[in-house]
Order: C-alpha cells, then sequence, then structure tokens
C-alpha cells in the first residue's frame, strides 16, 4: 500500500497567500500528499478557506493547525477549549514543566513541540512520556533547527532527540517529523526526512512512521471527529429525519 | 541527485558543499569511510551522479539531506535516485527527466 506523506508544520504567513502557495507547492513537488499549514489563534474562517482554495489549486490536502504557547496548564485548558473544534492540528509548544505535563495528559492535544534552543527547556522525559502515551499525544520534532543550527547548539540538540526518541519507542509515544519551514529551502523529501532520522536512532521503518503513518493518522482521526456526524469513539450519525 | 537552488554552482563549488556536510556530521573519520567520488555533474540541469561504498550510502544520504549551503549561498541536495551501475541511473534519470518536463 502506498504511504501518504504527511508534513504537519509549515510556517508561513498565511496573510501571504502567494508565499504559502509556494510553500504547499514545493511540498506538492517534493512528494507529499498532505500539509499542515500553521494558522494564527485569531485567524477567520475567510482566511482559513482562502488558503485551503489556494492549496486546492496546487493539487495537494490542507490541513489547519495552531500553535499554543500558553504560559500556565490554566491559560492551556481556556484556549483548548476555544480553539479544538476550529483547528485539525493543535500543537503545543511547551516552555514549561507544568504546561508540558498538562498538554501530555489532554487528550485535545495532538502534538508536543520542545524548545530547539533551550536544552532545559526539554521536558520530554519518562513521566512526560507516559502521560502522552496514555493520552495519544505525539512528539514532534521539527527539521528546520537541524538544518540551521551549528556546532555544539547541534550536537546538543542530536544528544536531546536521540534521548527523547528512544524515551518515546519505549513508551510507544507516536513520533512526528515535520519540516518546521518557513522557506522552500528548508524542505525535503519524505524519504530524506526519514532517512536523516536516523542520526537520532530511528529504525527504517519507524523512520518511514514518522512522515507518514503518524501524522496521517492523526489527522484522519481528529477529521472523523470534527465531522458533524461524530458522536463519539466508534458512534456516528448515519441518518437525520423523522423517519430514523 | 539535483541541486536545488536558484543559483548555478562549478562541480569544484558542490564537492565541497557535499564533503563539507559529510565532515560536519560524521567527522573526518566518517567521510573517510565513504570513498566518495564525483562521477558527472551537469552545470546547465543540475544534475550529479555521485559514487559513494554501499555501506556509507546511508550515512551520505544523511549528510546531503542536511546540507544548507553550496558556495555560502542557499540551496539543498536532492538525492533523485542510486544505484549500481551507470547505466541503469542513467535510465532513471532520464524517467524523472521526462515526469518533471
Amino acid at each position: 500500500m502506498r504511504r501518504v506523506c504527511c508534513d504537519l508544520h509549515l510556517r508561513s504567513n498565511i496573510r501571504e497567500l502567494e508565499q504559502t502557495a509556494n510553500l504547499v507547492r514545493k511540498a506538492a513537488d517534493l512528494g507529499y500528499h498532505l500539509v499542515a499549514v500553521t494558522f494564527p489563534s485569531d485567524a477567520c474562517e475567510r482566511e482559513t478557506r482562502q488558503v485551503k482554495s489556494a492549496c486546492i489549486e496546487v493539487g495537494i490536502d490542507v490541513a489547519t493547525r495552531v500553535d499554543l504557547q500558553p504560559n500556565t496548564p490554566n491559560e492551556l485548558i481556556r484556549d483548548l477549549r476555544k480553539l479544538r473544534r476550529r483547528f485539525e492540528i493543535i500543537c503545543v509548544l511547551c516552555r514549561s514543566k507544568n504546561v508540558s505535563r498538562q498538554a501530555a495528559k489532554d487528550r485535545r492535544v495532538d502534538l508536543l513541540n520542545f524548545p530547539s534552543t533551550d536544552f532545559r527547556g526539554r521536558f520530554f522525559d519518562l513521566a512526560e512520556a507516559e502521560l502522552a502515551s496514555n493520552s495519544l499525544t505525539s512528539l514532534e520534532i521539527d527539521m528546520e533547527p537541524l538544518l540551521t543550527s551549528e556546532t555544539w547548539k547541534r550536537i546538543r540538540l542530536l544528544s536531546s532527540l536521540r534521548r527523547e526518541t528512544s524515551i518515546a519507542e519505549d513508551y510507544d509515544v507516536p513520533i512526528v517529523v515535520s519540516s518546521g519551514a518557513s522557506d522552500e529551502r528548508s524542505m525535503r523529501k519524505p524519504t530524506e526526512v526519514a532517512i536523516a532520522t536516523s542520526i537520532f536512532g530511528l529504525e527504517k521503518r519507524l523512520a518511514l512512521d514518522t512522515v507518514s503513518k503518524n501524522p496521517a493518522g492523526i489527522i484522519k482521526r481528529n477529521r472523523e471527529k470534527l465531522d458533524s456526524s461524530f458522536v463519539a469513539p466508534g458512534i456516528r450519525v448515519l441518518r437525520r429525519g423523522k423517519n430514523c | 541527485m539535483i541541486v536545488d537552488s536558484t543559483e548555478a554552482f562549478g562541480a569544484e563549488g558542490f564537492m565541497d558543499a557535499v564533503w563539507s556536510a559529510i565532515i560536519r556530521l560524521y567527522g573526518e573519520h566518517g567521510a573517510s569511510q565513504t570513498w566518495l567520488n564525483l562521477m558527472r555533474y551537469d552545470k546547465e540541469r543540475k544534475l550529479a551522479i555521485i559514487r559513494v561504498t554501499n555501506d556509507a550510502s546511508s550515512m551520505v544520504r544523511t549528510a546531503l539531506a542536511l546540507a544548507t549551503r553550496i558556495c555560502d549561498k542557499p540551496a539543498s541536495l536532492h538525492v533523485v535516485s542510486a544505484s549500481g551501475t551507470l547505466k541503469a541511473l542513467d535510465k532513471k534519470i532520464k524517467q524523472y527527466s521526462s515526469q518533471s518536463g
């Protein structure tokens, strides 16, 4: 069966439609079938529609994504209540331990992302992995910091990623590798992304899952949930009307 | 592989970028195990064929995926295909060229 390759983190300015369309076009050229474009949390319905129609012209499936950077767990809960039904992907950029623990145990969070430069701020440890494993939250790794960082920063980043992927594997936490790209030069083919993950110790099959099966699974699950016929996992409305 | 950049680079600049990508990631010891060699380079079409040992191919692919600059200009390198013979590679490149127009 053909793998559906996904890049869940395109960081373009959605108010510049041309730039977004170029990024999406590049993703299509590189062999992606689905991309997620990051929207600001205050993006309106019209902007979402505009971006989606620009992407449909390119011929690639696009999902909406929002990155949350809450300072406290309560702020995170408030944001989730407000935004969960508006976006297909919700990623939490964890800046503190309290927030990362809350994000890991909350089923409404899809992706956990940690700062790539602040190594003390990477809270993906055993406890975090256990919480994430129970709530189906995935660990997201961006490629861009790996491309742009130099010398000891890249070495420290690789060490952290090696440790975190090993913990994630032990606790069955899905890993998603995204480009995190804001320009076309930072984008790589899905196979190149997968092979690059070998430097932090993922074996080939798992590496390919990080750019295909895992992200595609998140999108599929969330689209089902956001569908108007969804009631609860395994329960959906088949028909409405008086004769039902 | 193809060079993805708005600029055109000479073979020397291209190979410098490939070597430095490998050395940056694996060091001189790792780079020495690749037996890297440039077979063909087409500046106009931005296509290159390099030869490495089979054991080191994944190492080289990883390093190439993380390469970001050639001659200090932003660029990326994408592997189109890998094969054991030049004849098979030529076929695949023709196929790739016809697909990408």
